[in-house]
């Protein structure tokens, strides 16, 4: 079986690259052969839309390249392309993401299968830009399925899956994949490239099963809803979204089978036996993480990482089962809800989902990261022996930890 | 009112996918005043129909007989399906012949 596997990969792998994670998402958008482009560029994102530009202009890539004049055009290009049936691609991070936001509302809401890159950023004021996932915390609540990847040939395997996703014709819903502006979109990693043909043949086109915009059969989308409506309206994509992790796990078991790589909506390393685990996402904060919980368990404390790869639709059961068996666990946001009960983001949400299933255990928030503030192996290290203690105490700190602050 | 159906019977996005079914949107229920044509002081003289912004004045080949022996071979009424009530044919019509009468739920 195994060897079955290893050769149809050698027949579907035809190369290896030293890529960013930005190259290795503009090679995906031109391996899943978009048919529209329209971004603006903003660091650290610029380099996608620089190769593809570059893809495009030299005919490496056969598509629609819109240079555009802000990022609430290029998300409105991409919308009305989409909505006319083309497959669609942008990317942006930090401010820019920002200007999109009100067209993020209306790209769910219309059902449009775009794709969207962020790497994450830190947002102004004061001007920064580095690395962290404020950005994407500020657009969890826009009705798009949102990714989070932790390495190069994530990112690149991610968008692949991410078409096949949103084009489902039970999903009909825009996707962001995510990851580290800087430590991943500017990072050199190997990645395994695909033949564009079996990449193609794995995210068919499917142009004739949703409705667009065609002269030949008139349809109007976007019009005015009211109050008799809008909820009605507004409740499919609420629940497309909801029901999206069906096709989520169908498309990724798929993706196995063709490509041999699989990813779980919550990664567990290390977590069969661990009484003190670490939820981490993105690449940095899982990476560091992980080297910090080898380190703790060469000295005899049981470290365990859990990294979550899907963010929205979130994987509530799965960390409910990744953490039931732990005795204290720490969530790390690279990103924080000034003025929340606690100002971990994603903590919240890890929070409430074990909460839900009635796992009660001792849990700290820590804010590290943030503008890409260096989060050392040894930082984390410090968690596991803090996470001890508070099992100790059996009681979760009142406050959220702001490590590497001064 | 078309019947509110769930959101499982809508089409996706709130699409709309047949052309003009805004005619079912029966704005008339938004209507606190009538408007009333007294048919007998009326003109003909076609300024209603002209400003109405709906638009909700009907022409009808209605041959007409007024009080005062004046026969008319048309009648302007309104469409209540659709007339939101604004007054703007009241405040128009230069014989004051349309009154806005308010709508009351008969007690």
């Amino acid at each position: 079986m195994t060897q079955v596997l290893e050769k149809q990969r050698e027949r579907v792998v035809v190369g290896k690259k030293g890529l960013t994670t930005n190259y290795a998402i503009a090679q995906a958008v031109k391996d899943v052969d978009v048919d529209v482009i329209a971004a603006y560029p903003i660091t650290p994102q610029t380099t996608i839309i620089e190769k593809l530009a570059e893809y495009v202009a030299n005919g490496e890539l056969d598509a629609e390249f819109i240079p555009v004049e802000s990022e609430h055009s290029a998300l409105s290009a991409a919308v009305g392309a989409s909505a006319a049936g083309a497959r669609v691609f942008t990317a942006t991070s930090a401010q820019g993401l920002e200007l999109m936001h009100e067209i993020l509302h209306i790209a769910s809401g219309l059902r449009l299968p775009i794709v969207m890159a962020v790497p994450g950023r830190a947002l102004s004021a004061p001007i920064s830009i580095h690395g962290d996932y404020q950005d994407l915390m500020n657009v969890r609540d826009t009705g798009w399925i949102i990714y989070i990847a932790s390495t190069a040939q994530e990112a690149y395997d991610t968008i692949i899956e991410a078409f096949r996703v949103a084009e489902d014709p039970r999903v009909q819903l825009p996707v962001i994949v995510s990851y580290d502006g800087f430590l991943m979109s500017h990072t050199t990693e190997p990645v395994e490239i695909y033949d564009p043909k079996v990449v193609r043949e794995f995210t068919p086109r499917r142009r004739n099963t949703r409705p667009i915009l065609n002269p030949e059969n008139p349809i109007t989308m976007g019009a005015l809803a009211t109050p008799d409506w809008y909820y009605e309206i507004k409740y499919q994509a609420i629940n497309a979204l909801k029901s999206s992790r069906g096709v989520i796990d169908e498309v990724d078991s798929e993706f196995n089978e063709k490509f041999n790589r699989s990813y779980k909506p919550v990664e567990g390393f290390m977590i069969d036996d661990a009484d003190y685990v670490l939820v981490t996402y993105g690449g940095a904060a899982t990476w560091n993480a992980l080297e910090a919980a080898k380190e703790a368990r060469d000295r005899g404390l049981k470290a365990g990482v859990v990294r979550i790869r899907l963010f929205r639709p979130f994987p509530a059961n799965d960390l409910v089962k990744a953490l039931s068996n732990a005795k204290a666990i720490a969530v790390v946001d690279r990103a924080v809800a000034p003025g929340s009960p606690i100002e971990g983001p994603v903590f919240k949400d890890v929070y409430i989902a074990l909460h839900m299933a009635d796992v009660d255990k001792p849990m700290l928030s820590v804010i590290h990261g943030l503008s890409q503030r260096t989060m050392y192996i040894r930082d984390f290290y410090e968690l596991y022996y803090r996470l001890r203690d508070i099992a100790k105490i059996g009681k979760s700190p009142q406050e959220s930890l702001f490590m590497g602050l001064r | 009112m078309s019947e509110l159906k769930s959101w499982t019977q809508i089409p996706m996005g709130g699409y709309i996918t047949e052309p003009k079914n805004s005619m079912n949107n029966k704005t008339g229920s938004w209507r606190t005043q009538r408007p009333v044509i007294d048919q007998d002081a009326c003109t003909r003289c076609r300024i209603c129909w002209l400003y109405c912004p709906e638009p909700a004045i009907l022409e009808l080949d209605k041959p007409y007989v007024a009080k005062n022996g004046r026969k008319y071979n048309m009648t302007f009424e309104i469409n209540y399906d659709y007339c939101k009530g604004c007054g703007i044919c009241a405040n128009e019509c230069p014989v004051k012949a349309i009154k806005m009468v308010p709508e009351v739920v008969q007690q």
